[in-house]
């Protein structure tokens, strides 16, 4: 059977046959950096990472204070899938390994934030520290789911990260007592502080509570966790796992330990899955087992196939779509085809499914990864017809 | 011992659907190296289209044999159309195609059919026999006897093809040997198509099982056996037919005594870390013998 089994390293295996592999996105960005002859941006990767920032930071002022409350809230939404999205495609693009626990492991870090708000009398802790809290948990955990899959690939590691996501929401119910069982626990949502208030007041002359306030808090913790994933991606600890990922022996020759650098991708990625779910936590204000079914994962899967696997653009665009395009699909059923709103909301998943498998038929590489290929070819075969010109 | 004789025949019963269950896995894997993660929502689809047959006012054979081949055109088509194109490929790419089936063909279940639970009504009385004055078998029924007696047959017909028909041996030289095969004129294509027609087929018939036992169906009531099927895979080895089978028993004991001396709702996790503790201390399964390979 050995002849039918897809070597280990083929994800992306070397630079030329990119194109054909779902990871390429991951692959062409650093090839990108490498290639950045004429830029204005600073030259070192953290200043420029920091003008991003700084940028995207007014940018979502903005956003946030031209829209409507309606519309925060659906931005609050995008920042927490964001926010698993970009664990996610640290994980599977640039370490190659997939996971279909996402789901429950944004459950962990609801369900710490649920409980630490939920206190009896006086305040419960600062809201950042129970964030640091529910992140802390939730990368235990994912250490623990780690190393059993540091040692798994492929369809095993699906497998065993699905049977996570299957059954964890069990354990909810197993526990019901402290975890609400299927009716969950609802969550007292932060109340904003004055300085917000009033700092919002200065700038548009609204009242900056409720909504408004939670989607700030949502954005700021997209920001951060996407400062720091784009560091880490660039950095050495982001090329040895590029290294684990597209050449198993070859990394292990030059002393990385596969298993440790595939646990420590684990963690991370499991980090920002619970930072994620504690916004979802606070934005939805409902932690039930019935919002962490296999689905989600599979939802979260599909953002950043989508997207891309391996850009944090890519899972950022794809997050966006998972919030929108339920919505679109729903007024869809609901107007043209004349279904329940029950029924209807189901379209989402159809066109979901169906755009996993057109991705990967037609374009492995997803939107990011697509476009910047096409990018870089261009750019190649200019840069060829320069040297046959001179 | 009246309790735990119960919960082992339970065992027993759930162990052979999912038993049938990752065997259909197992056909998969065998010839094309595809975990076939939609096969539960494939098993779902059949299993709706059966019910719509019989609530139209046929019989429940009627139903049976549409789901049935309502499987064998659903797997075929599948392979032909999505399948095909990534076969060989990176394995990441077919996992994330069968995991798009996976939540498509349950999206458009639940599209179709509506998300609301539908009773279920099994071919046979559901009702335990009564062993002896005041003592019911609550695990032995005429519904658990066809189970397990359907379950037997297919894998005796399946045992036969393989075994003693031209088809079944050109079925295994393409899953042994694509090149080798091809050379020898056996068309290798076909025999994948009809590979994953068949465990369609034997995934359907797990689901109209598994229907009947739980006597409720909804679009995402194959999310477990999915994971069940997948472990009792694993636990025979993915590679292998008779450990698929004894997996599947072994898995449904182990789940029948945690639903009976813990509690239904960890089940889930239960599989997990059987999971788990088979792939961290025997990686190829319980029965094998050749040693982890590295490519």
């Amino acid at each position: 059977m050995s002849d039918l089994q897809t070597p280990a390293g083929a994800p992306g295996a070397a630079s030329d046959d990119a194109p054909s592999t779902a990871t390429a996105a991951a692959n062409a960005s650093s090839a990108a950096a490498g290639g950045g002859g004429r830029s204005f941006l600073p030259k070192t990767t953290l200043l420029r990472h920091l003008l991003v920032l700084a940028l995207c930071a007014v940018g979502a002022v903005l956003l946030l204070e031209g829209t409507e409350r309606s519309t925060n809230d659906q931005i609050s939404r995008i920042a927490f899938y964001a926010i698993a999205a970009g664990g996610l495609t640290l994980l599977t693009g640039l370490n190659g390994q997939i996971s279909l626990g996402h789901g429950a492991l944004m459950a962990v870090g609801a369900y710490t934030t649920a409980l630490l708000l939920d206190v009896e009398d006086g305040e419960p802790l600062p809201l950042a520290v129970i964030f640091l809290i529910a992140v802390a948990i939730t990368a235990v955990v994912g250490a623990l789911v780690g190393v059993a899959a540091a040692r798994l690939h492929g369809p095993y590691l699906a497998g065993a990260t699905l049977a996570l996501a299957v059954g964890v929401p069990g354990l909810t119910l197993y526990f019901s007592d402290t975890l609400g069982g299927e009716q969950g626990i609802n969550v007292r949502a932060p109340r904003a502080p004055d300085w917000f208030v009033d700092a919002i007041e200065a700038i548009s002359g609204e009242r900056g509570q409720g909504t408004k306030w939670l989607a700030y808090i949502a954005v700021v913790s997209l920001l951060i966790t996407y400062f720091l994933l784009a560091n880490l991606m660039r950095s050495r600890i982001g090329r040895t796992w590029r290294a684990v990922r597209d050449q198993e022996v070859a990394a292990e020759l030059a002393g990385i330990s596969l298993g440790s650098w595939r646990v420590l991708a684990f963690v991370v990625s499991a980090a920002a899955a619970g930072l994620a779910g504690a916004v979802l936590a606070i934005v939805v204000r409902l932690t039930a087992p019935g919002s962490f079914l296999p689905v989600l994962s599979l939802s979260l899967l599909t953002a950043i196939v989508i997207g891309g696997l391996g850009s944090l653009f890519g899972a950022l665009l794809g997050s966006i779509l998972l919030v929108f395009l339920p919505e679109w699909a729903r007024d869809f059923g609901l107007e043209v085809l004349d279904m329940e709103s029950a029924q209807a909301s189901q379209a989402a998943f159809v066109i979901y499914g169906l755009l996993l498998v057109a991705t990967m038929l037609f374009a492995p590489a997803g939107l990011v990864g697509t476009v910047r290929l096409a990018l870089l070819r261009r750019r190649a075969a200019r840069a060829a017809a320069r040297a046959d010109g001179g | 011992m009246e309790e735990f004789l119960s919960l082992t025949l339970g065992g027993v019963v759930s162990g052979s659907v999912y038993a049938a269950f990752a065997l259909a896995l197992v056909l998969i894997w065998r010839s094309t190296r595809i975990v076939n993660f939609a096969q539960g929502s494939m098993a779902a689809a059949t299993t709706f289209i059966a019910v719509a047959v019989i609530d139209s006012g046929q019989s429940y054979w009627v139903g049976l044999v549409v789901a049935l081949l309502a499987g064998l055109v659903l797997g075929a088509v599948i392979e032909r159309v999505v399948i095909r194109p990534v076969e060989g490929g990176p394995e990441l790419n077919a996992v994330i195609v069968t995991l798009g089936l996976f939540i498509a063909i349950q999206g458009a279940v639940a599209l179709i059919f509506g998300v609301d639970q539908r009773a279920f009504v099994p071919p046979f009385s559901n009702i335990g026999y009564e062993v002896r004055e005041g003592f019911t078998l609550l695990s032995l029924s005429p519904n658990t006897i066809w189970t397990v007696g359907a379950v037997l047959v297919t894998m005796v017909l399946l045992i036969a093809l393989f075994r003693f028909t031209r088809l079944g041996l050109a079925m295994r030289a393409s899953a042994f040997g694509q090149e080798v095969a091809r050379l020898l004129g056996v068309r290798v294509g076909r025999m994948l198509t009809l590979g994953w027609a068949l465990a369609a087929l034997v995934g359907a018939l797990a689901g109209m099982l598994i229907a009947g036992d739980v006597s409720f169906i909804s679009p995402n009531f194959m999310d477990q056996l999915i994971v069940f099927g997948f472990v009792a895979a694993v636990l025979g080895g993915l590679d292998s037919p008779i450990g698929a089978v004894v997996g599947g028993l072994l898995l449904g004991l182990a789940l029948s005594y945690v639903r009976g001396y813990l509690d239904d709702s960890l089940l889930g996790m239960a599989a997990l870390v059987i999971l788990v503790v088979v792939l961290l201390v025997r990686p190829g399964g319980l029965f094998s013998t050749t040693p982890a390979r590295r490519a």
